[in-house]
């Protein structure tokens, strides 16, 4: 209700330096900017702009994977094959360089810490990045809320954001990291090695023992309507599930 | 601004001339929606039209199948900047839906809304005149339910937004009210060769 009237998008575009690149997986890059965006939430998104010498623009969004108050933007860029704009992050792009950027935008798939919890993170690959946000603005609040992230990705190397999320999960007794791969074994007993479905989710929920006040889902279509379909089945109610999917990028 | 070593892959002139401003095409058709697909059964699908909280018809499945069937073709524009070119989708225009139900529009605009509470607003000028249909097929198919099946709203000329998926009623209303994505920094009106992409473009 009242939620609604904190999303205005800004309007214009403004230049963002590349402050540094950080590589993440070996198809994922970390890209911090610097910018002067407006206060943004966990979960929005901002869109960037390259422009060619011959004016040529190209624009694609991408969600933010920083805590909202962070001094740099950062976006977590998964290198598409056959893309027009991924290649110029992972192959081009610079400390130094300028691009483009307007935001931040969407007011949906948000979270806040006034939000509560508990608070259930479903995520597919590079879908990892805007969790990683509500995950990272949980932690600063000092939620007490508990919050568990069941994190799909082809290997255990492939998980976005590992390292931090295993430093989380020590630090935070309230912060539960399930990972699954689809390849290789599972790293750690609580982990599993097999697509998400509704036997694995049903696990990690009883596991949990909590029920979910609110749901984040994002990943490939597939990925989301597999895990959706899948904890709806398990009565979670679908008006708490939101979700994120991405396709049509390059 | 140029961005120093992009160069980009710019479509051809023909592909070009049917993108509006910031959009890429695409082959696939991603799936967007705020959460959940709902699966509606046939027998349980109605569509309602209504002015305000008063109902002024009603269509089950079977009666809204009867109803004159039309083709369209044309582009789709999302406003997360894919495009897909020359869809193909059957229906029941929005004209054609008034006349079966010998209702002229009692307000200038209304919300297109689905069970799941997404609603979007249109002024409907925008749908008067061959602009927009219920449509129920693509590419020659039943529509699929992530893609808004059985029935979804379809307004080529405006961004994909507002072709509500799931569409159940079309609620006429005084004034131009927000809808679901309208309260959430999307554009009012959503005009894709005018970059309404957000609440404040003009």
């Amino acid at each position: 209700m009242t939620e609604a009237a904190t999303y205005v998008a800004s309007a214009r575009w403004q230049e963002a330096t590349i402050d540094r690149l950080l590589r993440r997986t070996e198809r994922v890059l970390s890209v911090f900017l610097r910018v002067r965006l407006g206060p943004w939430l966990a979960g929005q998104h901002v869109d960037v702009r390259l422009t060619a010498p011959d004016g040529y623009q190209a624009q694609r969004s991408y969600s933010i994977a920083s805590a909202p108050g962070s001094d740099d933007v950062e976006l977590a860029i998964e290198r598409l094959e056959g893309g027009e704009v991924s290649p110029y992050f992972h192959d081009v792009a610079q400390a130094g360089d300028s691009i483009e950027v307007r935001g931040p935008i969407g007011g949906h798939f948000v979270w806040r810490p006034a939000d509560g919890g508990p608070t259930l993170l479903v995520a597919g690959g590079s879908g990892i990045v805007p969790l990683m946000a509500i995950i990272r603005d949980w932690l600063v609040a000092q939620s007490a809320s508990p919050m568990l992230l069941a994190y799909s990705a082809r290997t255990w190397e492939e998980l976005v954001f590992r390292d931090e999320l295993l430093d989380t999960q020590a630090q935070q007794p309230n912060f539960t990291f399930i990972a699954t791969t689809t390849r290789g074994r599972p790293h750690r007993p609580q982990d599993f090695d097999r697509r998400v479905d509704r036997a694995l989710l049903h696990d990690v929920l009883t596991r949990w023992n909590r029920s979910a006040r609110s749901v984040y889902i994002c990943g490939s279509n597939a990925f989301v309507e597999a895990s959706t379909t899948s904890l709806v089945q398990e009565e979670v109610p679908p008006g708490r599930i939101r979700t994120e999917r991405f396709g049509g990028q390059n | 601004m140029t961005t120093r070593g992009f160069f980009g892959r710019p479509p051809s002139d023909d592909v070009a001339r049917r993108l509006p401003p910031g959009q890429y095409r695409t082959e696939d058709f991603p799936v967007l929606a705020k959460g959940p697909t709902p699966h509606i059964a046939l027998a349980q699908w109605s569509l309602t039209l209504s002015d305000g909280p008063r109902p002024l018809a009603s269509w089950t499945w079977a009666e809204f199948e009867a109803l004159p069937q039309t083709t369209w073709r044309g582009d789709i524009h999302c406003v997360t900047k894919w495009s897909k070119l020359d869809t193909n989708w059957s229906g029941v225009t929005f004209d054609d839906l008034l006349h079966a139900a010998g209702v002229t529009p009692p307000s200038a605009y209304l919300l297109a809304e689905s069970p799941d509470d997404y609603s979007t607003n249109l002024p409907v000028s925008d749908l008067l005149g061959g602009k927009a249909m219920i449509a129920t097929r693509f590419a020659d198919a039943p529509l699929e339910a992530e893609h808004g099946g059985p029935a979804r709203l379809l307004v080529l000329h405006l961004y994909f937004w507002k072709s509500a998926k799931w569409i159940q009623g079309l609620r006429f209303t005084p004034r131009n009210e927000a809808g679901f994505w309208e309260l959430r920094g999307y554009h009012m009106y959503g005009d894709p060769w005018r970059e309404q992409r957000y609440t404040n473009d003009p």
